[in-house]
């Protein structure tokens, strides 16, 4: 079984080079070299059991491409994250298949926790698998953070639900209206102060969470409880940036000096809580939707995304299987994250319009 | 009897129920009758039994949401035609669903139409739009 699908793996790969890999990325040349680095950002895979050895194909698809092509990158990126939500239903299955498929990866891998990964045994077996739930580290100068943001009032994990599989499930429906918001908890956030209280404010801060660390729509847990304070502990460094996963859409913003931005699935795409019609939302008036997905192709508007830092900030490219490829850079003059291409309400195109 | 009849032509109203005559009562149980289709809805919406592996409509569409019902009749230009929604629904349940496909007329058809309809309230009919 093992051997089989790895030989997949392989086809997998080789069959996606003809031709449609993108990237020829230009090393970028700015004051401090050491933090000019690339990396790659997979995330929100939602890997589903169906029963016995089966697994929805669609989304084993999008994972099993993200991985043969994060692969291929030339040059080499010097990590991999994994942006939470490796399952559906926090399932040993699931996780084990989601891991097998990742574990195909050459490069290291850090992993971020997803509520998908979390709420049927609060986290135990993805811990098994992935160590720590929120921790940091340092690369080529740049200071990085990873939280477990998908946390949530303990009267909720705790108590509300009989069983464990009922508390995923209810967690797992985006739209539920039992649901909870997201949370970092005063544990961590103590932590983060303490973890931030180390680093000196001109060094670079990248922070990695699952749930976007903003306020945007709270009906589908895009929100973060304790965005603000989250955000007055970033204020103090010249350089904070934070990346999360959870939407399925590209989103991206600028508060003060931190960088908001946001990352695919490989699963699927949502729609813009905008386009909701019985709820008020607050997408980041920056961004610029992706183009709109053609429901009858699968990959459409989902995929991967390289990152390269240089001084201190970060070019997004989104890798988008079968949708217009985006890069969202951050502009200097403007002190924000923009579409390079886009941006300006002019150059905008009608796949963009949502409603 | 008589005299009854002349009081209804006298007057042109009566106790009496008239057939294009309603209360407020009669209002209520039909709403109700709406959103107790439209909640069967919403559960087929969320369920993992819909189509055949598990994958439910709300996963890719919280709220039914992305789905734009006002829009219908229109050209699907994937399926190269003017098509209603429930062709689409049957789409999905046939496609990343990986179901059986649901019959027009069919009360879970209905019930999801119900249910996709009423989170789409309020917004202007544009059929056609793309």
């Amino acid at each position: 079984m093992t051997t089989n699908r790895r030989d997949f793996l392989r086809q997998a790969g080789a069959g996606m080079v003809a031709g449609m890999l993108p990237m020829s990325m230009v090393k970028l040349s700015f004051a401090d070299q050491q933090q000019d680095f690339f990396f790659a950002y997979i995330s929100d895979a939602h890997i589903q059991h169906i029963k016995g050895n089966q697994f929805v194909r669609n989304w084993d698809q999008g994972l099993i491409r993200a991985v043969a092509e994060t692969n291929l990158l030339e040059p080499k990126p010097d990590f991999v994250v994994f942006g939470g939500d490796l399952a559906q239903l926090g399932t040993k299955p699931e996780l084990d298949h989601g891991a097998e498929i990742l574990s195909g990866l050459k490069y290291k891998t850090y992993a971020v926790m997803g509520e998908h990964d979390y709420y049927l045994d609060l986290g135990d077996y993805w811990s098994e698998l992935y160590g720590d739930q929120y921790y940091s580290f340092d690369h080529k100068g740049v200071h990085f953070i990873v939280l477990n943001s998908i946390l949530t009032y303990d009267d909720w994990t705790f108590e509300r639900w009989p069983t464990a599989e009922q508390r995923m499930l209810e967690m797992a429906g985006l739209d539920n209206p039992n649901g909870s918001p997201f949370m970092v908890g005063d544990k961590q956030l103590k932590w983060l102060e303490n973890d931030l209280s180390k680093v000196k404010k001109s060094t670079p801060v990248v922070v990695l969470s699952h749930s976007p660390l903003q306020k945007i729509y709270r009906g589908w847990n895009f929100w973060t409880e304790e965005a603000e304070q989250v955000q007055k502990l970033l204020k103090p460094f010249k350089s904070a940036n934070v990346i999360y996963g959870h939407v399925h859409q590209i989103q991206y913003n600028q508060i003060d000096n931190i960088a908001f931005t946001s990352v695919m699935a490989t699963a699927w795409p949502w729609p813009y809580p905008a386009s909701y019609a019985q709820a008020e939302s607050h997408l980041p008036m920056l961004t610029v939707p992706i183009n709109r997905a053609d429901p009858f192709n699968e990959r459409d508007a989902t995929g991967w995304q390289f990152i390269n830092m240089h001084s201190g900030r970060m070019d997004m490219h989104f890798n988008l299987y079968d949708n217009a490829n985006r890069t969202v850079a951050f502009n200097r003059e403007r002190n924000r994250p923009e579409d390079i291409k886009y941006q300006p309400q002019s150059h905008r195109i009608p796949p963009q319009q949502h409603y | 009897m008589k005299k009854l009849f002349l009081l209804l032509l006298g007057c042109g109203f009566s106790t009496i129920a008239i057939t294009d005559e309603f209360t407020q009562q009669d209002v209520n149980r039909w709403q109700a009758q709406f959103e107790q289709v439209a909640s069967e809805g919403r559960a087929l919406w969320i369920s993992a039994d819909l189509g055949k592996n598990g994958v439910a409509c709300a996963q890719c569409h919280p709220n039914a949401a992305d789905t734009h019902p006002e829009t219908y009749p229109k050209f699907q230009k994937q399926l190269g035609r003017v098509v209603q929604i429930w062709e689409m629904i049957n789409w999905c349940i046939r496609n990343p669903l990986e179901g059986n496909v649901l019959a027009a007329d069919d009360p879970d058809m209905i019930a999801l139409q119900a249910y996709i309809y009423k989170e789409r309230r309020g917004v202007a009919l544009e059929p056609g739009k793309h």
